[in-house]
């Protein structure tokens, strides 16, 4: 906050001015979902599974690529840029790849050892900090990252930028001349329509779209694409240390073994009979 | 003693199920302190419904910058109450908007937050459940103030009735709060049936319906339960995205599951698998939920719900 209070904070100034965007996709590598994973000293043993771009992380990117074609494009000579920002080791370099080979311009990966195990805290700090230096007009995450499943990334984003939290969007409008964003937000407590203002945090649902499948051409182009590898030092975040930490963890029993039955006309008794065996009825 | 700080969760006005949980979850702690955030006029209301549970103190702020600016204007509240009380912990209900509240206050405070805790120890180790619920962790905030959000249904709530001292107290609201405007809110609609997280026993349809869950709703009526749906069937328009059990819809720990028509997609099992008990039925014997079934049926749902229904 201090960082912010002082300095103020110049987003896009050049760049919105002239009805341009820069947007950025915040993305995260994360173990395939059916993997099986371990847990080593209080850590996710992330070395020995596969790993893949967080698959809500792809709506997220294809939500930056939608806003930027729908406004004038982000190719080459096109209005807006789609930057992709990543935390991670260095092989969330294939992540990234991956946001490229679909659309976005370039990428970012803060990539240090200091970073291992970093907490919700640290990230949120590191990314701010990257934001806030590339003065985006617009970050886009998913609402969540399937390892850590926390949610809260993106609104601890926009605390410590200081800008709109608008997070949970199953749709989203951009007036770019306006600087304007709306969306609309789904979650447990109902719906609501929200408005902000550029700069933003967005983060959005997997009902928003269907994103992209990398095409030849696309896969080619991210070839040749930037990934710019920085340590945590370039960034400016104040401080590595996290606050909270795994004490210990256990694999659980799997569960016993349950009893299957093919119905032959009496597997509603049956089944009747297991709730009250087990007193659920 | 100690203080420990609730954020009280209300529904319809009225106090959640849940945060007789989390109240019931921060007495281990120490003596529970629950904030009420509502908006003005309603603050009495909403104090005279946290009647149940172990709460000593209940702290009323008014303001309709709640619903104007939701999330943010809440932590700033929250954030502001921690400053003045320093609790040893404070405790959230583990859904989006108290994930996100408790996110921003961390960050705010600089505090350690820990998300979807099924059990709060006195230390304020939580405990949580991973990986689709095959690793149990205990974490822990090392130095400050922890923040933790607790996922409802999980911690068994005392009921015992309640008469906490209440008291109204004012937060400014930051700058950065205004910056997202709520112009309008439509809450989920709620039919007769129990809250999907709250209840003891859900039942839930998948593609498996074709569409038809006047099969699947009959069913759990028979046995007073919640109605799930997967993400077929909330995709198709069947049934209301917000009865969606899974990564991207509810996580339900209910004692009793049960599965009509699903095929038991990961994203599925990661909204369902802390269950209790799991009872699953489908036509197709190599449907990858019977290896989470404590009962599994293989057949038509059509033909084996309506007779248990009776
Ligand atoms: C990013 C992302 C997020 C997702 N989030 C979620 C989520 O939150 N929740 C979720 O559920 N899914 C989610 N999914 C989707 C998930 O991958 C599956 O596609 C979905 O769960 C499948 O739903 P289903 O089991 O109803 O359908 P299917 O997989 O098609 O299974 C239908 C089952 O019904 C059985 N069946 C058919 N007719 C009958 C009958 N008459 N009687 C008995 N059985 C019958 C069939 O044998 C089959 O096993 C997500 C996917 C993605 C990519
Ligand atoms: N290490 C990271 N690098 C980049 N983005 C991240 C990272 N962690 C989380 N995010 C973003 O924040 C969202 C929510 O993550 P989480 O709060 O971890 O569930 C993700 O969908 C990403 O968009």
């Amino acid at each position: 906050m201090v960082f912010t209070r002082l300095f103020g904070w110049p987003f896009g100034l050049l760049a919105s001015n002239l009805g341009h965007m820069k947007i950025a996709v915040c993305i995260k590598q994360v173990p395939d979902s059916w993997a099986e994973k371990k847990m080593v000293g209080g850590l996710l043993d992330r070395t020995n599974v596969d790993a893949v771009l967080n698959d809500l992380d792809e709506y997220a990117v294809e939500e930056a690529l939608r806003i930027a074609e729908a406004h004038g494009g982000n190719e080459e000579g096109g209005a807006n840029t789609v930057t992709v920002i990543s935390m991670g080791p260095e092989r969330a370099t294939e992540a990234a790849r991956k946001a490229l080979s679909m659309g976005a311009n370039d990428a970012i990966l803060i990539s240090d050892p200091v970073l291992a195990g970093a907490d919700a805290v640290v990230t949120a700090e590191v990314l701010a900090n990257v934001i806030l230096k590339g003065e985006f007009d617009i970050v886009i995450c998913g609402t969540e990252s399937t390892d850590a499943r926390m949610s809260v990334v993106p609104a601890m984003m926009s605390e410590k930028l200081g800008c709109a939290q608008l997070t949970f969007a199953s749709k989203v409008s951009v007036d770019p001349a306006a600087k304007k964003v709306s969306i609309t937000r789904v979650t447990e407590a109902g719906v609501d329509e929200v408005h902000g203002e550029f700069p933003c945090v967005i983060s959005v649902v997997e009902k928003i779209n269907e994103p992209r499948y990398p095409s030849f051409k696309g896969i080619m182009a991210a070839k040749k694409k930037v990934i710019d590898v920085r340590d945590f030092a370039s960034t400016g975040a104040q401080f590595t240390k996290s606050w909270s930490a795994v004490v210990d963890s256990a694999p659980r029993p799997p569960r016993a073994g349950g009893v299957v039955v093919t119905d032959d006309g009496t597997a509603g008794q049956k089944l009747v009979d297991f709730l009250s065996e087990k007193k659920l009825i | 003693m100690s203080t420990v700080l609730i954020l009280a969760d209300f529904a319809s006005e009225k106090a959640t199920k849940a945060t007789v949980e989390i109240a019931t979850a921060g007495a281990v702690i120490g003596e529970v302190t629950a904030l009420v955030l509502a908006p003005v006029g309603k603050g009495a209301a909403y104090a005279a419904s946290i009647n149940q549970g172990p709460v000593t103190k209940v702290l009323v702020i008014e303001s309709d910058d709640f619903v104007r600016h939701g999330v943010a204007a809440c932590a700033d509240a929250l954030a502001h109450v921690i400053g003045q009380i320093s609790p040893s912990a404070v405790l959230v209900v583990s859904h989006a908007f108290g994930k996100e509240v408790a996110g921003r206050v961390a960050m705010k405070l600089k505090i350690g937050i820990i998300t979807d805790a099924v059990d709060v120890a006195a230390d304020c180790t939580a405990t949580q459940l991973v990986f689709g619920g095959s690793t149990t962790v205990h974490s822990k905030v090392n130095e400050g103030t922890a923040i933790i959000t607790v996922r409802p249904n999980t911690i068994s709530a005392n009921f015992a009735a309640a008469t906490p001292a209440i008291e109204n107290t004012t937060a400014p609201l930051s700058d950065c709060s205004k910056k997202a405007t709520i112009t309008s809110t439509e809450p989920p609609v709620k039919g007769g049936r129990p809250e999907l997280t709250e209840a003891n026993i859900v039942v839930s349809g998948g593609r498996g319906t074709n569409g038809d869950f006047a099969t699947v709703e009959a069913f759990a009526d028979s046995l007073g339960a919640a109605v799930g749906a997967s993400r077929a069937a909330t995709d198709a328009g069947w049934y209301p995205h917000s009865h969606q059990v899974g990564q991207t819809g509810k996580t339900v720990s209910p004692q009793l599951y049960v599965a009509c028509g699903i095929s038991g997609a990961i994203q599925h099992r990661a909204g369902m698998q802390t269950s209790k008990n799991i009872v699953v039925v489908n036509k197709d014997p190599e449907a990858p939920l019977f290896e989470l079934a404590d009962f599994g049926v293989v057949g038509d749902l059509f033909a084996v719900l309506p007779p248990a229904t009776e």
